[in-house]
């Protein structure tokens, strides 16, 4: 670690002010953060401790939704009788995460900023685009297991390793963000993680000064909600696979379909395609093969990873069964 | 005054036996319990030490080569900077366990990625931190560093060599034979407590306080490393959290503390993290393995044939010794083992929980199932007709063997169907359900050691030795052995443990520590014994003690008089190893769910059915077992070290990624304690217990999947990925 200063303001304008500034990183739970800056990943010049910025409070919104403040916590938010009523694949992608201690830690915002598990990301001794802008990838011909089998570049193949976001995907939900007092945009949380592209180190749309000040859900639906995530132990793990499916029935035909996908690609994967497809249709084991193809169409592992694209198929394909009540 | 015991001969009879106390055996809490979970038991890096200076490793980014060149003007300009220590003594590899030598030392030639190269020292462990990280290092770079394991130069280990009868012709002339070939990958001890060292030197006397296995070995390992006498060496390790074998040996941050701290005067500190401690300290091996077995129509093995492959960097004599049950498992006449090891470039292989068993046995009792189901045999009752009378190589007897009545109790115990059996016939659900099992087997092994026993003027009673309690219950037993004998209870005995200034104890290792110094403190009390019958006037056969006295009302204060009266136990393992073949034995069940989508594998329940000779401590028996079966978990389903293929440095080496079993992988698990006494293995007829409770486990769940779904998987562990790859249809 890096001997850095800590600053803590007590609002958002000068919060932001100082984040502007140069080498800084806000912290909000820290349980990643302060990882990374042990292992010299993160140096900030200086750390802004946001937690004196209020922004802590699930309150529900005038048109029936509800807002999750930046730093309410993941186990608050988990816990929410809104959120358990309104948006179980919300609650259900929470605790599928990390463990109690981190998750009574980490938070909204910092869930969403949460950096990727790629290990030669996490070791400063390996080379990494991400990281290190023009030192190589040393997981594509290396290591690839936990890696994205989609929207990958020729620079990075890392995965968006949480699973909040991926429930947060499939609701729509959008995310506020402050650059000040008087300024805030609202960014699609579908928008907001970006493809590594030629610029990995790019991960989301902030820009120097922004704050994530809370995210809102549009009013719940009554449908099916499930957050399906597989790995190899039962907890603490991150997703090999994970799909986020909220799906509604009318008159024996799909009449919603909103999904979302994790360890598959740099951001929370959402293919609207696939919504155009199952909508109207009635549901049956060919047509999830079908949804499937259209998710996989581009598809490609580097070895290690390419069992991913049948257990993706495999996963959607069972999410939908079980959605829609269909035998497979 | 010592009461020596060599053992060369069984010892059928047992005082232990015939005591009045009642506390030898019994399930009682472990009495450092308390302090260990209100965090008052101090590990090696929590002891306070004035004026304490903090080390941290820098280690090399390259997998051979040389280093030429460190900055330390670079890294001394830094911010609360003391030195930066490349001393040729520094060491760079793990000791072997009871190696009583220094290791591979010179930290200017890199063998490995990952291999500490200096130690840079400071007032903070952050500064210190901070300036290894930065430290500015020249090498010279060996490009050519063989890193894969298949492909690698071997060496055959003779002495595991086997050919006995004609192996080929048994399998092509038998009724029913598997030619099969397995893999598993490497493991990480994983301790909870890093390794960890604070060296203090009082001119050239130097105390240590570590976290280690064996210190008797220990100390030699860090005089021998430094150039000094042994004499001047005081090794302090009351509590350890967890070795599972990483701790046998030195590593290197005992010998670098002692190192700086001498040459900084002052004490120096050196914490591995939690990524040096998986990237230099020691690994097990992968292996790559060939089970051949042959049996004729009645399933009757005719032909074992067991060989594999480990890895090892150069120079190494460790090999995981994969076949050391196989040698005596089952019986067959023709019989072909092999055994050979790879040189590659990665950390140092050596000792990981039940070095051998722990990975061979797994694949002979995934082969063992599927041959029992090519001969249409029940798989508990095919492994019954196949156990030997004596061991089928050497022509020995077992000192006991319990094989066959841990199959059958825990076979009924576990509920165990011996109808027909075929996979596919269960589901819940989405989930695919079956049950397998598996023999377990473990080699038992004794080390010399010694305990002092002391009676003070008031009845309590010390155990004083160097012995370590590495979370087993060493404190425990030690406490429940002298006080059976004695006639106290368990709160009048004060265990002293971890301390080299107490008489030499073998060590925690190879499941041998209570067997071994348990017999020490026997041997003492029972001369403490005689000289308290002979101030009684009577026998020491007939004296009765109980709750500090006679069964006739002499106070054990009235005995002593005012005096204390010391002895000390020596128990040497002797010739009677060379007249049997002394084993731990038992049986694994498992019932699983496996996803018939994800192909993700639950474990629902699982037995372990043990003999293991005397159990000292049921409770702290038990607790073994469970850890056992926890590692089988592991091994079976989630462990495995990943090593790039293009630098050989190990990818995944924290727990985030390193993935041991969590509480949700760990299912109602049961233990049948299988008891018995083995006049072979030790004078208080114990064995050892700790490491049989993973030897074959991952077998039994392997075995499950396949009943449960119908794939047969060879690559430990086996992933959602591996089963997908193998379900039918």
């Amino acid at each position: 670690m890096r001997s850095f200063d800590f600053q803590q303001p007590a609002g958002l304008a000068h919060a932001s002010q100082l984040l502007g500034g140069r080498g800084a990183k806000g912290m909000a739970g820290g349980t990643n953060l302060t990882d990374l800056m042990k292992l010299q990943v993160e140096m900030p010049q200086t750390v802004v401790d946001l937690n004196r910025c209020g922004m802590a409070t699930i309150d529900p919104t005038d048109d029936g939704g509800l807002r999750i403040g930046a730093l309410a916590t993941n186990t608050a938010t988990a816990n929410h009788a809104r959120v358990r009523s309104g948006y179980p694949v919300l609650a259900r992608a929470i605790l599928a995460g990390a463990t109690q201690q981190l998750r009574n830690k980490a938070t909204t915002g910092g869930n969403l900023c949460q950096r990727t598990r790629c290990y030669y990301f996490t070791n400063v001794d390996q080379p990494c685009n991400k990281r290190k802008p023009g030192s190589g990838c040393g997981a594509i011909n290396g290591i690839a297991r936990l890696h994205a089998v989609l929207g990958t570049s020729d620079q990075c193949i890392a995965t968006y390793p949480g699973d909040m976001a991926v429930a947060l995907s499939a609701l729509n939900a959008v995310v506020e963000i402050s650059s000040g007092d008087s300024h805030s945009r609202s960014v699609p949380v579908r928008d907001f993680h970006l493809l590594p592209g030629d610029t990995p180190w790019r991960e989301n749309v902030l820009e120097s000064g922004e704050i994530i000040t809370g995210v809102t859900l549009p009013s719940p639906v009554g449908a099916r909600q499930i957050y399906r995530k597989v790995r190899e132990r039962s907890s603490y793990a991150f997703a090999m696979v994970s799909v986020a499916a909220i799906v509604e029935m009318a008159d024996g035909a799909i009449s919603r379909a909103d999904l979302a996908f994790g360890g598959l690609a740099h951001k929370p994967w959402h293919d609207p395609r696939l919504s155009d497809l199952l909508v109207g249709a009635r549901p049956a084991v060919a047509l999830f093969d079908k949804a499937a193809d259209i998710l996989l169409e581009n598809a490609h592992g580097h070895g290690e990873n390419d069992y991913k694209i049948p257990l993706a198929r495999r996963t959607l394909v069972a999410v939908l069964a079980e959605a829609t009540e269909t035998e497979l | 005054m010592s009461a020596h015991l060599k053992q060369d001969k069984p010892v059928t009879s047992n005082r232990l036996d015939g005591m009045s106390q009642g506390v030898i055996g019994k399930p009682l809490s472990r009495i450092d319990g308390l302090a260990k979970v209100t965090g008052t038991a101090r590990y090696a890096a929590e002891h306070q030490v004035e004026n304490l200076a903090n080390g941290v490793f820098a280690t090399a980014t390259i997998t051979r080569g040389e280093v030429l060149s460190i900055d330390k003007a670079c890294a001394l300009a830094m911010p609360g900077v003391l030195a930066v220590v490349d001393d040729d003594r520094l060491t760079t590899r793990a000791a072997q366990g009871t190696a009583g030598e220094a290791p591979q030392q010179s930290p200017a030639a890199v063998c490995y990625w990952g291999q500490p190269i200096a130690l840079v020292v400071a007032e903070t462990f952050e500064q210190a931190r901070d300036a290894a990280k930065r430290l500015v290092v020249e090498y010279r770079v060996d490009h050519d560093a063989p890193l894969d394991p298949a492909t690698a130069e071997a060496e055959e280990q003779v002495d595991d060599t086997v050919n006995q009868g004609d192996l080929a012709h048994a399998m092509a002339g038998s009724a029913h034979s598997v030619d099969l070939r397995f893999e598993t990958e490497g493991h990480a001890s994983a301790a909870m407590e890093p390794h960890a060292a604070i060296a203090e030197w009082d001119g050239d006397r130097l105390t240590v306080y570590a976290s280690l296995q064996m210190l008797n070995y220990n100390i030699a390992e860090i005089a021998d490393a430094l150039g000094i006498e042994e004499e001047n060496v005081r090794l302090l390790s009351p509590y350890v959290g967890g070795g599972f074998g990483s701790k046998l040996g030195i590593s290197q941050e005992s010998v670098a503390a002692a190192i700086a701290a001498k040459a900084i005067g002052r004490p120096v500190r050196v914490v591995m993290s939690r990524q040096q401690v998986f990237q230099c300290v020691m690994r097990r091996s992968e292996t790559a393995q060939r089970l051949r077995l042959a049996s004729d129509r009645d399933g009757n093995l005719k032909g074992f044939g067991h060989e594999a492959r480990v890895s090892n960097l150069p120079g190494e004599t460790f090999a995981e010794p994969v076949l050391q049950s196989s040698h005596f498992l089952y019986g067959s006449e023709n019989r072909a083992l092999k055994l050979e090891v790879a040189r590659i470039h990665r950390m140092t292989a050596g000792s990981v929980r039940a070095p051998g068993e722990a990975v061979g046995m797994p694949a002979l009792e995934a082969a063992m199932d599927e041959l029992a189901e090519t001969c249409g045999i029940d798989p508990v009752e095919f492994r019954l007709r196949n156990i030997p009378d004596r061991n089928p190589e050497e022509d020995l007897p077992f000192s006991s063997n319990k094989l066959a009545e841990c199959l059958k109790r825990g076979a009924e115990a576990f509920g165990w169907d011996s109808g027909p059996r075929s996979p596919c016939q269960t589901r819940d659900g989405e989930w695919w359900v079956g049950t397998g099992m598996a023999s377990a087997a473990r080699v038992h092994a004794v080390g010399e050691a010694k305990a002092r026993v002391t009676l003070k003027p008031d009845g309590t009673a010390v155990v004083a030795t160097d012995m370590t309690d590495i979370g087993t219950g060493t404190y425990t037993i030690l406490a429940q052995i002298a006080g059976e004998m004695l006639g106290l209870t368990i709160d009048e005995v004060d265990v002293q443990l971890g301390d080299t200034h107490h008489p030499r104890g073998p060590g925690s290792g190879g499941s041998w520590g209570a067997a071994s110094i348990g017999s020490a403190v026997y041997l003492a009390c029972l001369e403490l014994r005689e000289k308290l019958a002979e101030r009684a006037g009577t026998d020491e056969a007939k004296l009765v003690l109980k709750d500090g006295a006679t069964a006739d009302g002499k106070s054990l204060v009235d005995l002593l008089g005012g005096e204390p009266l010391s002895r000390t136990g020596h128990y040497e393992p002797g010739d009677v190893e060379d007249d049997y073949t002394v084993s731990g034995f038992g049986a694994f069940f498992a019932q699983v769910r496996v996803n018939r989508h994800t192909g993700e594998t639950r474990v629902d329940r699982m037995l372990g059915a043990f003999g293991f000779g005397r159990v000292l401590n049921e409770k702290t028996a038990r607790s073994q077992c469970l850890g056992g079966i926890t590692w089988s978990i592991g091994m079976a389903l989630t462990e495995a070290l990943l090593f790039d293929p293009n630098d050989g440095h190990l990818v995944n080496c924290d727990l985030a990624e390193y993935h041991i079993p969590v509480h949700r992988d760990v299912p109602a698990v049961e233990v049948v304690m299988v008891e018995e006494r083995d006049p072979v293995a030790s004078p208080i007829q114990a064995k050892g217990i700790g490491e049989l409770g993973l030897c074959g486990g991952a077998a039994a769940i392997a075995n499950a999947i396949y009943n449960a779904c119908g794939a047969r998987l060879y690559h430990y562990p086996m992933t959602p990925d591996r089963v997908l790859s193998a379900l039918p249809g």
